[in-house]
């Protein structure tokens, strides 16, 4: 499955059982047991209809992990997602009111607000060189005060039937299926656009920096505008998962209270290594499936729902776990781990006092590079 | 901010403790000027309790969570601990004053093994201390959400008292966070261990070569952090009167003790900082609450504020070309 994103997949592939067990491919295994358990507790959920409006229900939640996949893979963390979701349901719902004509400018002007606010996340945090956990943090806590300020923190009119539509609604009286959710095209859309970023020039550098961020640096990459155009990336795609919430949801402050945790837990189930540089979008795609899945497992198995958290703890810290193992494990082989085009310099022990701060390979406990 | 007065003299070298206590200053003038204008009086017994009894419980949590910054984690998982630790206590003592101790230490122990287990994960099973104490985190909440629909137990008169009893105008409570916060200052200080987190946060491969057990530092910082947090969480069913499972990630305590950590002058990825300047910043997050309070500025805005301060102040903090390292083999800085 991933055997051309690399060549030095390519190399090693041939053997599809051994990418399945690797960390990158555990992810798709432990979703089809998970899978194949939902169907034999529940028959009716292998059902076309039934899994689409599951895919439906995940949507928000892969797309959230495609923006958080990028940011990470950079080096940095989005914390402010949850809260951008917030605020551009909250913008929806004040600003389309019941007047349909509005949609698109309002809509307009939520894609605006999105890039805006992945433009300072990613500004503050390469030019100021504020370690983005912060930036992320002071954006969450300045969005959702905003948003309780305007709302007062309560519920408020939901917009338009006609917005709402892309959250809830689809194409219908489509065969087999019934209905295609908007939610799942967009979905589709939005997961292509990040296959062909991230094999664009683009999408490497975006690795290589978070792998390396002096290399990159020496090798001519603006990493600043990297970084950026990742947090841009990540803020737009919260704007898009606001959108089909405000449909599924409606609008109140709280909704996408969590979704950063969500998002960046779904993107470490995916084998994403935080501190960047290694990962695979798809992967992390199938990481907001696997726990969307686990959540309807128990759900289906009577398990309470009020266990979801535990279960959610204890499925991270052994996928994580797992992924270190493994990738321990093949570190001891001859082929480094890191992509190649990164170009390894051997160690960063010579480098200028002014990018000692960045992290270096080993360095993987890292929070932060700090830009 | 806060910086503008030491910036132009380039050749002194300001520790970021300084420079966070400098801001501290800027912060009070600024507020009391503030507060004067509403008509109020900053400086007033009342007003100083307030801003001492709000730095009392950030203050714990911000003194662990600093040492395991500064070795190179996080803990994320603070907020949860409070809430099962204040529970635990309170379901202990059932407003029997003799099943005090038994309350605290149960509680001191639960929050020990949470720390031993963000600890371990860390450092035995390599997983990201971001991820390691959120998981453990969410074990946690799991297990409250099951367990505890509400606020439960009771504490007795006496353990309140601790809570809401002072010196003058300062609150036992923050005499017991400061007098935890220098023995954590001395730990770190004077204990091979303590020198170790530092070392362990700098780097954490150079460590390892240099012959250091790389894992012990973080598991005790992780095991002190949390049991700061169970401490946390005593004394907020002290002043609650009960156990509450939501008394933590209510306050927000995980993201705003790592906020203030970072305001403080450590730095997020390990190695560098102090406890003092923690202190400075849970000041500073105290001061600006109750100027906020005073002059009845929006709740709602107040953490925008919130947000703008920490970000502008790490930015100046990061933006300054001053010596970030700690200075070695010397006991002072002068030494160089």
């Amino acid at each position: 499955m991933s055997d051309t994103t690399t060549p030095r997949f390519g190399r090693r592939a041939g053997n599809a059982l051994l990418t399945l067990i690797s960390p990158r491919g555990a992810v798709f295994l432990l979703l089809a047991v998970l899978l194949v358990f939902i169907a034999i507790l529940n028959p009716d959920f292998a059902e076309p209809g039934q899994f689409i409006r599951f895919v439906q229900r995940v949507a928000p939640i892969a797309i959230v992990a495609i923006g958080q996949y990028f940011v990470i893979v950079s080096g940095e963390f989005d914390l402010s997602m949850g809260s951008v979701i917030a605020a551009q349901v909250v913008i929806a719902g004040n600003l389309i009111g019941q007047d349909d004509s509005k949609s698109v400018p309002v809509l307009l002007l939520m894609i605006g607000f999105g890039i805006l606010v992945g433009l300072v996340n990613g500004l503050v945090t390469t030019l100021l060189r504020v370690p983005s956990f912060i930036v992320t943090l002071g954006m969450m806590l300045a969005l959702l005060g905003g948003v309780y300020y305007v709302t007062g923190g309560s519920a408020s009119e939901n917009p338009a039937d006609g917005f709402r539509e892309i959250g809830r609604g689809g194409i219908r009286d489509v065969p087999v299926v019934d209905i295609i959710p908007w939610a799942v095209i967009i979905l589709a859309v939005a997961l292509a656009a990040a296959i062909v970023i991230s094999k664009s020039p683009f999408g490497k550098s975006l690795i290589a920096v978070g792998d390396n961020v002096t290399t990159q640096r020496y090798s001519g990459v603006r990493v600043w505008w990297v970084k950026t155009v990742a947090f841009i990336i990540s803020s737009l795609s919260s704007t898009i998962a606001g959108v089909l919430l405000v449909g599924y949801a409606g609008v109140h402050p709280s909704v996408g209270r969590g979704y950063e945790f969500i998002a960046i837990t779904a993107v470490v189930l995916g084998g994403v290594v935080l501190g960047g540089g290694r990962g695979w979008v798809v992967a992390a795609v199938a990481g907001a499936f696997t726990l969307e899945a686990l959540f309807t497992l128990l759900n289906f198995a009577d398990v309470p729902s009020t266990w979801r958290s535990t279960i959610q703890g204890i499925i991270i810290i052994a996928a994580v776990a797992y992924s270190a193992v493994a990738f321990r494990a093949r570190r001891k082989g001859p082929t480094p781990s890191a992509s190649l085009e990164s170009g390894k310099e051997p160690e960063l022990a010579g480098v200028p006092a002014d990018a000692a701060h960045t992290p270096g390979p080993g360095q993987r406990q890292q929070i932060t590079n700090g830009g | 901010m806060s910086t503008a007065t030491a910036r132009p003299k380039r050749r002194i070298r300001l520790d970021s403790t300084v420079i966070v206590y400098l801001a501290l200053i800027v912060v009070i003038i600024i507020g009391a000027i503030l507060v004067n204008t509403a008509g109020r009086n900053f400086f007033s017994l009342g007003s100083i309790r307030g801003i001492l009894t709000g730095m009392s419980v950030l203050g714990l949590v911000a003194v662990g969570q600093t040492l395991v910054i500064l070795a190179g984690s996080l803990d994320l998982s603070v907020p949860y601990v409070i809430s099962l630790a204040s529970l635990l206590a309170a379901e202990t003592m059932r407003g029997n004053p003799n099943n005090m101790a038994q309350g605290v230490l149960l509680a001191l122990a639960f929050a020990a093994v949470a720390g031993l287990a963000n600890g371990l994960v860390v450092t035995k099973l390599k997983v990201h201390g971001f991820i390691a104490t959120l998981g453990v985190g969410l074990i946690i909440k799991g297990y409250l959400d099951t367990n505890y629909q509400g606020s439960a137990g009771k504490v007795p008169a006496a353990f309140q008292f601790i809570g809401a009893t002072g010196l003058g105008p300062v609150p036992i409570s923050t005499i017991i966070m400061l007098a935890l916060a220098t023995l954590v200052y001395l730990f770190l200080k004077k204990t091979r261990t303590g020198h170790h987190i530092y070392a362990v946060g700098g780097s954490l491969e150079v460590s390892r070569l240099s012959g250091l057990r790389t894992a012990r530092p973080i598991i005790v910082a992780h095991v002190i952090c949390s049991v700061m947090a169970g401490l946390a969480g005593l004394l907020l069913a002290s002043r609650l009167g009960v156990g509450s499972p939501t008394v933590g990630s209510q306050g927000g305590y995980d993201l705003l003790s790592i906020a203030a950590v970072v305001l403080g002058g450590t730095i997020l990825a390990g190695g560098r900082g102090s406890i003092w300047g923690t202190i400075g910043g849970v000041a500073i997050f105290a001061v600006l609450d109750s100027v906020m309070s005073a002059i009845q500025f929006n709740p709602f805005l107040k953490d925008v504020v919130r947000g703008v301060v920490i970000v502008a102040a790490v930015a100046i903090y990061t933006g300054r070309r001053v010596e970030r390292r700690r200075a070695r083999f010397a006991t002072k800085e002068t030494a160089r």
